[in-house]
């Protein structure tokens, strides 16, 4: 049963997620899948490469995210869908063993033209290191269910 | 001759296809997006799609290792010129993503590149910055996916 939708995001509302920690096996076996760029895979490519070191691809950054806000908001969430991300910036590299938080933003509520049973829920999500440092930053937009077309 | 011959403004680029069977579905959103949609074929066989969505974001990555293996391509061909290898680098980001319809199990997304800027980074000397606007289309010829982005690239060989 899902317990939040549409009407319950308000603009201004914040969340946070996380930390999380993400281990060097990680980070090595993400890239070995989908990202395999020697800055992904090894210390010293790592160290040769405008990382500075050895560092997670940007897309591991995104899905370890999603994960995220799955876990903590939107599997309670009659969530519909991704509808876009207006920007995603890679802000820092995700050094081996970071611990990674999430602040969430809602920026806005809108209606969805010509999807009556769901609206769009405009967020900023900024992702931070134990540092404080930030390693993403991402404007977008969810699709969420309305409360009435569920019932 | 550069080893940018191939990335000039406007060349598009044929990144390649990526299968979504319904294990490699599971697969991702098991790890980054388990929610049942993703997961729960017998779920998903009653939903309006009739068939297990993979996750947004896997309809996104999945055309990163495609781009790792095309950019093997134009370093062996730069090297069969005799030119430069070209380096990639890092991202700084993407724009503009955004998901127009359903990817199901059993679709193949075929994913093609235009090249849509290529400029001299202000900020790192030796580097340049590629921008791609990708597009994501299925087998029925429906764009599934769009998206922007902006990749260091180096034209001093594979030492820069």
């Amino acid at each position: 049963m899902k317990k939040r939708f549409f009407e319950d995001f308000r603009p201004g509302m914040t969340m946070r997620f996380g930390p999380r920690l993400v281990t060097r096996e990680e980070i090595l076996g993400f890239a070995a899948e989908f990202d395999s760029q020697p800055m992904h895979l090894d210390e010293e490519a790592g160290r040769q490469s405008l990382l500075g070191g050895l560092a997670g691809s940007g897309w591991h950054t995104a899905s370890l995210m999603m994960r995220m806000l799955v876990d903590g908001l939107l599997a309670e969430t009659c969530m519909l869908g991704m509808s876009e991300v207006e920007e995603m910036r890679w802000l820092s590299p995700l050094r081996p063993e970071s611990r990674i938080a999430v602040a969430l933003q809602v920026l806005d509520t809108t209606a969805l033209e010509g999807h009556p049973a769901a609206g769009l829920v405009k967020i900023r999500c900024d992702v931070t290191d134990q540092f404080d440092t930030p390693v993403m930053g991402l404007t977008g937009a969810l699709k969420i269910g309305r409360r009435a077309a569920a019932s | 001759m550069s080893a940018f011959e191939d990335l000039s403004p406007g060349s598009r680029l044929a990144i390649g296809s990526h299968h979504f069977s319904a294990e490699n579905i599971r697969s991702f959103a098991q790890r980054f997006d388990p929610q049942p949609c993703h997961l729960d074929e017998a779920a998903a066989a009653r939903s309006p799609f009739g068939a297990l969505r993979a996750s947004d974001w896997h309809v996104a990555v999945a055309w990163m290792p495609l781009l790792v293996a095309y950019r093997a391509q134009l370093v062996a061909r730069a090297r069969a010129r005799g030119d430069a290898e070209p380096l990639f680098g890092p991202s700084p980001g993407v724009a503009d993503l955004k998901w127009f319809g359903p990817v199901l199990a059993g679709d193949t997304v075929t994913y093609t590149s235009e090249v849509t800027g290529l400029r001299r980074s202000a900020r790192r000397p030796g580097w340049s910055l590629l921008t791609l606007h990708t597009v994501g289309v299925n087998q029925r010829g429906e764009t599934v996916i769009s998206f922007i982005n902006t990749i260091f690239a180096s034209d001093r060989g594979a030492t820069a």
